[in-house]
């Protein structure tokens, strides 16, 4: 079979994927529920309850009518105790309801469907934003928006992405072999609402038999002039959005730009199952599959969790650490981000935990040594960037040069971090002239747009003077 | 679960990391260079060649020291880049260098070609040939100065009997058909530079071990084939334009270790593929013309100094970004 990848650029980590062969297990529903109000990339919800209010699993408990977000639902049955900003992965505080587990288990009425026939997109659409969908891959992106490209674009392929190129995590792969289904029915609901003619599911060549598995499925339900597997070389960063639709269509989405700008939509495995879920079976998103996993804890996993589950109570949960913990990240090992307390809870976004003990400190040195020049970084930047050069203009504070080397392009991967031999911190560095650079060009917008009104209204003075005369 | 379990430490991502650093990788070369390094041991003896190698590696890590000390620079001794390029130095002295004159060239090539420049990644030209450049000028007789392989065998004490001109010395004062005469035929010529019994510096004679320590640092993925390969068939190529034999041009003089070793220098080297592609094909170019026009045999160690000097422009050859495409309207 032919393997599909991405050039130049990627490397090769070590993958650490301990958790492969166990099945997902349900974790019991926490005590305590925070769900934040904002668990995505768009506007913040509002609250939809008060304290006091008893909530039943998967009530809508925020919501918003900015088009851009998704509601929140109460996964977990008992009383609104409290509404607050609360700490969350990203470091930020966000408003938050915070519930007290009943332990009732009380279900909202959830409406069942059996087949998609009579189902226009638009309602397809909105049941997806009703259920509260985003991307399960960990950028959090509400799907509804996704499905909705606008009228001018044409959609011809969905991209299923399987591909998890992450150390660690392996809640992809679970999904892909336990439901394989689920992921069939979610492309195709896709292609229906997209008017899309192809279907394809990405899976990286070290995860084989789920894209056997998914290819057998594909083939007892004759979908295949429809739905293809490919199988992607196992590199670091393959599931990256970007890189995925090199590797599989061979186009480069353009600089700025979005996939649906090539024709395309590219989805994780774990959201098209959620889709499935919500439109069949009517289920907001109250629970993921998570990767539970690392050094520093006693039983790795995979596991689902409720939304809103704090780190604290996983732990618990699943039988406790057995050594101290030193860092705690949310997502993995390349990308993900490290908590400062174990206060903070399971989002929609997350797709693991991993808890590493006194070696990460080691496995990821603050000290730096000197730039050697090996050229590492640029072989390994999958979008063909100059980390070392980047580096260097960050650390003169010379945000031009920056600009000028595409320091907004960088995917923040963290591949050029990685194979440094003198561990310089040169992802960290990027990501900060990045942030630097995109913060002057809101300044710079708000400049000129106070500047045109400003000249549209002695313009308009102008010609009130002159009307007077 | 106790409080005293968690102490939590916050990083920025990727919290893993490959597990090599840059001691490794000067160890790596290192490792690479003993074969050549036996080699001239081999030939040019356990005696003052190896008086030669060891006081070039010893002044370097001084030179390092002292440097580090005077500018106030944390210790860069463990990285072990002072030793690699005290062992390439003593590879490019001819066998029979004076200590004394190993020493200045030590010096010369930690503090001119290194420490003032911010030390290690910040050197723009390769530390070892700036040294040897500086010997070369200033005591042009030590330099030239080539001890016969085996020369404790013939003997005889005399100076006379015991050095002999390289093969390219040859070519340049007499002829190339003079040399294949000396050497009875073409065949014999190429053999014995591959195999490396021939005068010249240390560790320069023996293609062959050099190709086992180059293509161990390949396969290491120390270095990257660009700047070896496109030097050598460089030379290969202008050597045949300029009616000299190519494959006595590549397997003569220093060029296996220049390519190898030397040129592929991290910091006075492009990062950019494609820059290292032109740099390495600049050189070659550069080494062919200072053999057939320069009164110097030899053009390796001036080209590469040469090339190190362009390699900013070099650099500008910029890797195509993802998504950035070169059409009208579109993102600058």
């Amino acid at each position: 079979m032919k393997l599909f990848t991405y050039s130049p650029g990627g490397t090769e980590i070590e993958e650490e994927k301990w958790t492969k062969d166990k099945p997902f297990v349900k974790l019991p529903p926490p005590s305590i529920a925070v769900i934040p109000l904002s668990q995505h990339t768009g506007a913040p919800n509002v609250p939809a309850v008060k304290i006091g209010d008893h909530v039943k699993i998967g009530m809508v408990i925020g919501s918003t009518s900015a088009p851009v977000s998704a509601p929140v639902h109460a996964s977990v049955s008992g009383d609104v105790i409290a509404i607050e900003d609360r700490l969350c992965p990203a470091g930020n505080k966000i408003q938050s309801i915070i519930i007290k587990n009943d332990f009732k288990e009380e279900e909202a009425e959830f409406e069942h469907v059996d087949s998609i026939e009579n189902f226009t997109p638009e309602e397809l659409i909105k049941k997806i934003r009703d259920a509260g969908i985003v991307g399960l891959g960990g950028a959090a992106f509400p799907t509804s928006i996704k499905l909705s490209p606008p009228k001018n674009k044409v959609i011809e392929t969905v991209i299923g992405n399987g591909a998890e190129c992450e150390a660690y995590l392996t809640t992809d792969y679970r999904v892909m072999i336990e439901s394989p289904d689920e992921i069939i029915n979610g492309i195709l609901i896709e292609l229906k609402i997209l008017n899309a003619k192809r279907g394809i599911i990405a899976v990286e060549d070290n995860k084989i038999d789920a894209a056997d598995l998914l290819a057998k499925k594909i083939a007892e339900r004759n979908l295949e002039d429809k739905i293809e597997v490919v199988l992607l070389k196992t590199k670091y960063p393959q599931g990256g959005e970007k890189q995925l639709i090199k590797a599989v269509l061979g186009r480069e989405v353009p600089s700025g730009g979005l996939p649906l700008d090539v024709g395309t939509v590219v989805q994780n495995v774990g959201t098209l199952k959620a889709i499935s879920e919500a439109i069949f079976y009517g289920k907001p998103l109250i629970e993921r599959g998570i990767t539970i996993s690392g050094t520093a804890i006693k039983n790795p996993g995979n596991y689902i969790v409720r939304i809103g589950t704090q780190v604290s109570e996983i732990i618990d949960k699943v039988g406790g650490l057995n050594k101290k913990l030193r860092k705690l990240v949310f997502g993995g090992p390349m990308t993900g981000v490290a908590q400062s307390s174990l206060e903070v809870p399971v989002l929609k976004g997350t797709s693991g935990i991993l808890f590493f003990g006194e070696e990460s400190l080691e496995m990821a040195p603050e000290e730096e040594s000197p730039c050697i020049r090996c050229a590492s970084c640029v072989d390994s930047c999958p979008i063909g960037l100059l980390p070392v050069f980047l580096d260097h203009a960050y650390r003169r504070n010379d945000m031009k040069l920056a600009e000028s080397l595409y320091a907004v392009d960088c995917i923040e991967c963290g591949a050029c971090s990685f194979v440094c031999p003198a561990k310089r911190h040169l992802t960290e560095n990027i990501k900060k002239a990045k942030q630097s650079i995109l913060k002057q060009r809101k300044i710079e917008a708000a400049k000129q747009a106070a500047f045109e009104k400003l000249k549209q209204k002695r313009l308009q003075e102008a010609k009130e003077k002159e009307a007077k005369k | 679960m106790t409080e005293d379990m968690v102490d939590l430490v916050v990083t920025s991502a990727p919290h893993v990391r490959k597990k090599i650093k840059t001691s490794q990788i000067m160890r790596d070369v290192l490792i690479a260079l003993v074969p050549a390094t036996v080699g001239g041991l081999y030939f040019f003896g356990t005696g003052h060649t190896l008086g030669v190698i060891i006081v070039a590696v010893l002044s370097t890590i001084l030179a390092e020291y002292l440097g580090n000390l005077i500018f106030r620079k944390k210790s860069t001794l463990w990285d072990f880049s002072s030793g690699v390029t005290g062992l390439l130095l003593a590879l490019v002295l001819p066998p029979g260098s004076p200590y004394w004159m190993v020493v200045v060239g030590a010096f010369s090539a930690i503090f001119i070609g290194k420490i003032i420049f911010g030390g290690i990644g910040s050197n723009p030209f390769n530390p070892a040939l700036v040294g040897r450049a500086v010997l070369m000028v200033s005591w042009p007789t030590f330099m030239t100065m080539w001890l016969k392989p085996f020369y404790w065998k013939i003997g005889s004490q005399s100076l006379d009997a015991i050095t002999s001109a390289t093969p390219l010395n040859i070519v340049k004062l007499q002829s190339y058909s003079a040399l294949i005469q000396q050497f009875g035929s073409k065949i014999a010529l190429y053999k014995v530079l591959f195999i490396g019994n021939v005068g010249g510096c240390i560790g320069e004679t023996s293609a062959l071990l050099l190709l086992i320590g180059g293509i161990y640092l390949l396969v290491k993925k120390v270095i990257d084939w660009r700047i070896p390969f496109t030097y050598i068939i460089s030379v290969f190529v202008f050597s045949f334009i300029f009616g000299r034999d190519p494959l006595f041009s590549i397997l003569a003089g220093g060029l296996f270790l220049g390519a190898f070793f030397m040129a592929t220098d991290y910091s006075s080297s492009p990062v950019m593929p494609k820059g290292k592609i032109i740099f390495g094909i600049f050189v070659g170019f550069l080494t062919v013309i200072i053999r057939q026009f320069s009164p110097y045999p030899e053009g390796v160690m001036f080209s590469i100094l040469l090339g190190n000097a362009f390699v900013p422009y070099f650099d500008k050859l910029r890797p195509h970004v993802y998504g950035v495409f070169a059409k009208r309207g579109g993102k600058a």
